[in-house]
C-alpha cells in the first residue's frame, strides 16, 4: 500500500514539494481573491441593480479608463510575480547539482527499467537514498512516456531517440507513487510503480546485498572492447576519432562552427548518429550504432566513457 | 396553437428537402448546422458518460483498458473537432453575421453550402473509424505513438478532422469576406456588436492556423501508411517535433472555441442589462489581442517534453500576456451590471454562469503557465479540469444562453421559461461537481487518461461522476423542451427582450432576404435610450 499525505493533498517528500507549493498556495490565493470578487460583484449587482419595471433600461456608462488601465495594469504585475516565481522553480528542477547520484531510467511499454551506476537493475521499483540528490536520465525503447513523482511534484517526458533528464532529492524516507504521465498506449495507467526513499546506511544495505552485478562502465568497457571503439578513438588523441579520456563535462568546438558540451545525451547523438555534431578536424567517417546497441548497452557505453579520465 | 397571421419567411418558403439540402441560405445553413453538431455532441457525451462510470471503481471495472482508451480518445476528437470548434461560428455565427450587419447573406453562400457538405463529410469520415473498431491516441495524436505503435483507425480519423479543417477555414474566410464587404450603410467598425468582433478574430484563427494542423496531420497519414520518416526516431524523426507543429493549431484553436463564446456573452450582458458594455473598445482589442498572442503561446504545452528551458521562459511570459486580455473581458462585463437594468433571464443566467465559471478556468491557466507548477500537474487531472472549464464551463455555457436568447428570432417560438432556468441551474452544479474535484484530484497527482487508478483517488472520482450525470440531465431538458416550443411555443415577436441590434429589427422569423430594406446605422450599438419593446 503506497502511503498517501491527506486524502486532498499530496504528500511532501522532496526538497522541491514545499517550494511548489508555495507558489500553488500563492495562486490560489489569487485566485480565490479574483473568483470571490466577481461572483460577489455579480450577485449584487443582479440583485441591487435589477428591472424594476418592464421598460427600464441601465444607465448610460461607456466606460472608464482610469478602470480600465487599474484593471489591465493589476493581472499583469500580478502574473508577472508568478511568471518570476514559476521560471525560477522551473529553472532549479532542470538545473542539478554538482554532486549528484546519477541513475539510468529506461522507459517501455509497459513496465519501467532502472540501471543503477553500480550495476544493480530494478523494474517498476526505484531505490534512492533521503538527503542526496539524484539525477534520473531517462530514455524510452518505443513511446513517448512521462516519468511523474506527485510526491517530488515532478516529472519528464520520457522520449525515444533522447535522453531527458530530472532531478530531486527526497526528505523523508518512504514509498511513494511512480506514474506513467504521458498517454502510452493500452496499459499505461499500469504503467506505474513506486519510489522507495531510504535512509543513507539502508540505502547501502540495499545496493550491497541483491543480485551482485558488475557496474554499468564495466559493462561499458567490455562492450567497447567488443565493438572495437579504440581503433580509431586511440587515447593518445592522434586517432581517426577524437580521444575520449576526460571528453565528458568538457566543451567540444563543431565543425562548421559552434561549441557543444559534452553530456550524456551528446555521447548518446555521438553514437547513434556521430554525423549530427561533428567535433572539428575529423571526418564524418564513424558509422551508426543505432542497430548495434540496445538502450542499455548504450548507457553502458556512455558510463564506461565518462569514467575515462584524462591522461595526467 | 396560436393564430398566426401567415407570412412567408425563411423557414415556411419551402418545406422540402432539396430547399434544405441545396439552400445557400446562411440562416438554413445554421440549422443544418445546428442539427449535425447536435447529433456529434450527443455521442461525445454519450463517450464522456461511459468514462465517468467506469471511473467510479479504481480498478475500471466497467470497461477494458483498449475500450477505456478508445473511448476517451474519441470523446475528445467528437466534442473537439465536430462540436467545439464549429459550435458558434457554424451555428449562431452564421445566422447572425449577416443580420447583425445588415446583410442580406454571407459574401459567398455557396461556399458557405460546400463548407457544410465538406462538415458533413468529415464526420462521416470520422464516424466510419468510431464504427469501425475506433481509434485510441487520445484526441492529440502523439508521435510515435500514433504513427508506429498504435492499432487504431488513425488515418481514418486524421483524415477526417484533415477535411473538417476545410469547412472551418472556408466559413472564416466567409466571415472575414462578409464583415469587410458588406456591413450596412453607417455601420463601421466600432459601431459592430462585439459578437461581430469576436466572429472576426475567430475567422483570423481559423484562416491562419487551420492549415498547420491538417499539414500536420497529413504527415501523420504519411508516416503511418508510407513509413516516412517524419517524427519516428527509428526513422531519423523528431516525435517532439509533431507536438509543436499541432500545438501550433491546437493552442490557438481554444480561442476558436472561447472567443465566439465571448461575443454571445457581450451580447447577452449588454441585453439583459440594457446597457452599453462597459469598455467597448477595450473588449473589442482584447479579442484581437487574444487572436494574435495566441499564436505565440504553443510551447506552453511542452513544458516537460525536453524543451530548452529559455524556450520555456519565454513561451510562459507569451501565456501570461494572453491572460491579460481575457481579465479585461471579465471586468468589463462585470462592470456593465453595474447600475444596469438587469433582467435574469435563461440567457442571462447562462451568461452570468460562464463569467464565473471562465473566470475560474482563466484563473486556474495561470497555474498551467507557471513553470514551477506545471511541471507537477502536468497530464493531470488538473489540466482535465482546467480545459473543461474553459470549454464546457465557457463554450458550452454560452452556446446554449446564445440558443436560448436567439432561439425566438431563429424560430419564432419561446421555449417555458421556468423549465429553461431549473435545466441553467441544473448544469450549472452539475458541471461544477463534475469538474471542481478534477482540479484537487490533479493536484493530489492522478494522471489523465488513467484506466486504473490507486484507491485513495476514489472519493473525489465518485464525486466527479455524480456531477457528470446531475449534467447529463442538464443537457437532456433544454433539448426536450427547446424541440416542444417549435410547435407548441407561444410566438414571438420580433424583439421580445427589448435588445439592440438589427437582427432585432426585422421579422421573427426573418424573411430569407433578412430585411426587406437594407438598414441604415446611425448609432452605436447597445444604445438602450432608442429602443422600446415592441
Amino acid at each position: 500500500m503506497p502511503p498517501v499525505g491527506s486524502p486532498l493533498f499530496p504528500e511532501q517528500a522532496s526538497t522541491m514539494a514545499p517550494q511548489v507549493d508555495a507558489l500553488f498556495f500563492f495562486l490560489i490565493a489569487v485566485s480565490a481573491f479574483f473568483s470571490f470578487l466577481i461572483a460577489a460583484l455579480i450577485v449584487y449587482f443582479s440583485v441591487r441593480y435589477r428591472r424594476r419595471s418592464k421598460y427600464e433600461i441601465g444607465a448610460v456608462l461607456h466606460g472608464n479608463v482610469v478602470l480600465e488601465v487599474l484593471w489591465i495594469l493589476v493581472p499583469f504585475g500580478i502574473s508577472m510575480i508568478i511568471f518570476v516565481w514559476g521560471a525560477t522553480l522551473y529553472f532549479r528542477m532542470f538545473r542539478p547539482p554538482e554532486e549528484v547520484l546519477n541513475i539510468y531510467v529506461v522507459g517501455k511499454q509497459w513496465m519501467w527499467k532502472f540501471q543503477h551506476v553500480s550495476g544493480q537493475s530494478e523494474i517498476d521499483e526505484l531505490h534512492v537514498p533521503v538527503g542526496r540528490a539524484v539525477r534520473l536520465t531517462m530514455t524510452s525503447q518505443d513511446v513517448i512516456h512521462d516519468l511523474f513523482l506527485p510526491e517530488f511534484r515532478i516529472k519528464t517526458d520520457v522520449i525515444p531517440g533522447r535522453f531527458t533528464q530530472i532531478w530531486f532529492q527526497a526528505t523523508k524516507p518512504g514509498r511513494y507513487h511512480l506514474f506513467c504521465a504521458e498517454y502510452c498506449g493500452l496499459q499505461h495507467s499500469q504503467m506505474t510503480g513506486q519510489v522507495v526513499a531510504m535512509e543513507q546506511k539502508e540505502y547501502q544495505a540495499w545496493l550491497s546485498g541483491g543480485e551482485e552485478g558488475a557496474s554499468l562502465a564495466s559493462e561499458g568497457e567490455k562492450k567497447y572492447q567488443d565493438l572495437n571503439c579504440g581503433s580509431c578513438h586511440l587515447s593518445n588523441g592522434k586517432g581517426r576519432g577524437p580521444a575520449l579520456e576526460g571528453l565528458f563535462g568538457r566543451t567540444e568546438s563543431l565543425e562548421g562552427g559552434g561549441t557543444v558540451q559534452v553530456d550524456e545525451d551528446y555521447l548518446r547523438e555521438s553514437i547513434m548518429m556521430s554525423t549530427a555534431k561533428l567535433v572539428a578536424g575529423y571526418k564524418p567517417i564513424m558509422p551508426s550504432y543505432q542497430a548495434a546497441l540496445t538502450d542499455e548497452e548504450l548507457i553502458q557505453l556512455i558510463e564506461y566513457i565518462k569514467s575515462l579520465r584524462a591522461a595526467q | 396553437m396560436v393564430n398566426v397571421v401567415h407570412r412567408t419567411h425563411y423557414l415556411n418558403v419551402d418545406y422540402g428537402m432539396k430547399s434544405w439540402l441545396l439552400t445557400t441560405d446562411h440562416k438554413r445553413i445554421a440549422w443544418l448546422y445546428i442539427l449535425t453538431i447536435t447529433v456529434f455532441f450527443a455521442i461525445g457525451g454519450l463517450f464522456a458518460t461511459l468514462i465517468r462510470l467506469d471511473l467510479m471503481t479504481p480498478a475500471g471495472d466497467l470497461l477494458t483498458d483498449e475500450t477505456y482508451n478508445k473511448f476517451f480518445t474519441m470523446h475528445g476528437v467528437i466534442m473537439i473537432f465536430f462540436f467545439l470548434i464549429p459550435a458558434i461560428p457554424t451555428t449562431l455565427g452564421n445566422f447572425l453575421v449577416p443580420m447583425m450587419i445588415g446583410a442580406r447573406d454571407l459574401a459567398f453562400p455557396k461556399l458557405n453550402l460546400a463548407s457544410w457538405y465538406l462538415f458533413l463529410l468529415a464526420g462521416c469520415c470520422t464516424l466510419y473509424a468510431v464504427i469501425s473498431g475506433g481509434v485510441d491516441t487520445g484526441w492529440t495524436f502523439y508521435t510515435p505513438y500514433s504513427t508506429i505503435s498504435s492499432n487504431g483507425h488513425v488515418a481514418a480519423t486524421v483524415i477526417g478532422i484533415f477535411i473538417a479543417g476545410f469547412s472551418s477555414i472556408l466559413t472564416g474566410l466567409n466571415f472575414i469576406v462578409t464583415i469587410h464587404r458588406m456591413r450596412a450603410p453607417g455601420l463601421t467598425w466600432f459601431r459592430l456588436p462585439l459578437f461581430i468582433w469576436a466572429h472576426y478574430a475567430t475567422s483570423i484563427i481559423m484562416v491562419l492556423g487551420t492549415p498547420v494542423i491538417a499539414i500536420t496531420l497529413l504527415m501523420i497519414a504519411a508516416e503511418r501508411l508510407l513509413h516516412l520518416g517524419i517524427f519516428d526516431p527509428k526513422l531519423g524523426g523528431d516525435p517532439v517535433l509533431f507536438q509543436h507543429l499541432f500545438w501550433f493549431y491546437s493552442h490557438p484553436a481554444v480561442y476558436i472555441m472561447v472567443l465566439p463564446a465571448m461575443g454571445v456573452v457581450s451580447e447577452l450582458v449588454a441585453a439583459f442589462s440594457r446597457k452599453p458594455i462597459f469598455g467597448y473598445k477595450f473588449v473589442a482589442f482584447a479579442s484581437l489581442g487574444i487572436a494574435v498572442i495566441g499564436f505565440l503561446v504553443w510551447g506552453h504545452h511542452i513544458f516537460v517534453a525536453g524543451q530548452s528551458v529559455y524556450a520555456s521562459m519565454v513561451f510562459s511570459l507569451l501565456s501570461y500576456l494572453v491572460a491579460v486580455p481575457s481579465a479585461i473581458k471579465v471586468f468589463n462585463w462585470t462592470a456593465t451590471l453595474y447600475r444596469g437594468s438587469i433582467e435574469r433571464t435563461t440567457p442571462m443566467l447562462y451568461a452570468l454562469g460562464f463569467i464565473g465559471l471562465f473566470t475560474i478556468g482563466g484563473l486556474t491557466g495561470l497555474f498551467l503557465a507557471a513553470l514551477g507548477v506545471d511541471v507537477h500537474v502536468h497530464d493531470t487531472y488538473f489540466v482535465v479540469a482546467h480545459f473543461h472549464y474553459i470549454m464546457v464551463g465557457g463554450t458550452i455555457m454560452a452556446y446554449l444562453g446564445g440558443l436560448h436568447y436567439w432561439w425566438p428570432k431563429m424560430t419564432g417560438r419561446m421555449y417555458p421559461d421556468s423549465m429553461a432556468k431549473v435545466s441553467a441551474w441544473t448544469i450549472f452544479i452539475g458541471f461544477n461537481l463534475t469538474f471542481f474535484p478534477q482540479f484537487v484530484l490533479g493536484y493530489l497527482g492522478m494522471p489523465r487518461r488513467y484506466h486504473v487508478y490507486p484507491p485513495e483517488f476514489q472519493l473525489l472520482n465518485v464525486l466527479s461522476t455524480a456531477g457528470a450525470s446531475l449534467l447529463g440531465v442538464g443537457y437532456l431538458i433544454p433539448f426536450t423542451y427547446l424541440l416542444w416550443s417549435l410547435r407548441y411555443g407561444a410566438v414571438a415577436g420580433p424583439n421580445p427582450w427589448g435588445a439592440t441590434g438589427l437582427e432585432w429589427t426585422t421579422d421573427t422569423p426573418p424573411p430569407t432576404e433578412n430585411f426587406h430594406r437594407t438598414p441604415v446605422v446611425t448609432i452605436e450599438p447597445y444604445v438602450y435610450t432608442e429602443v422600446s419593446r415592441a
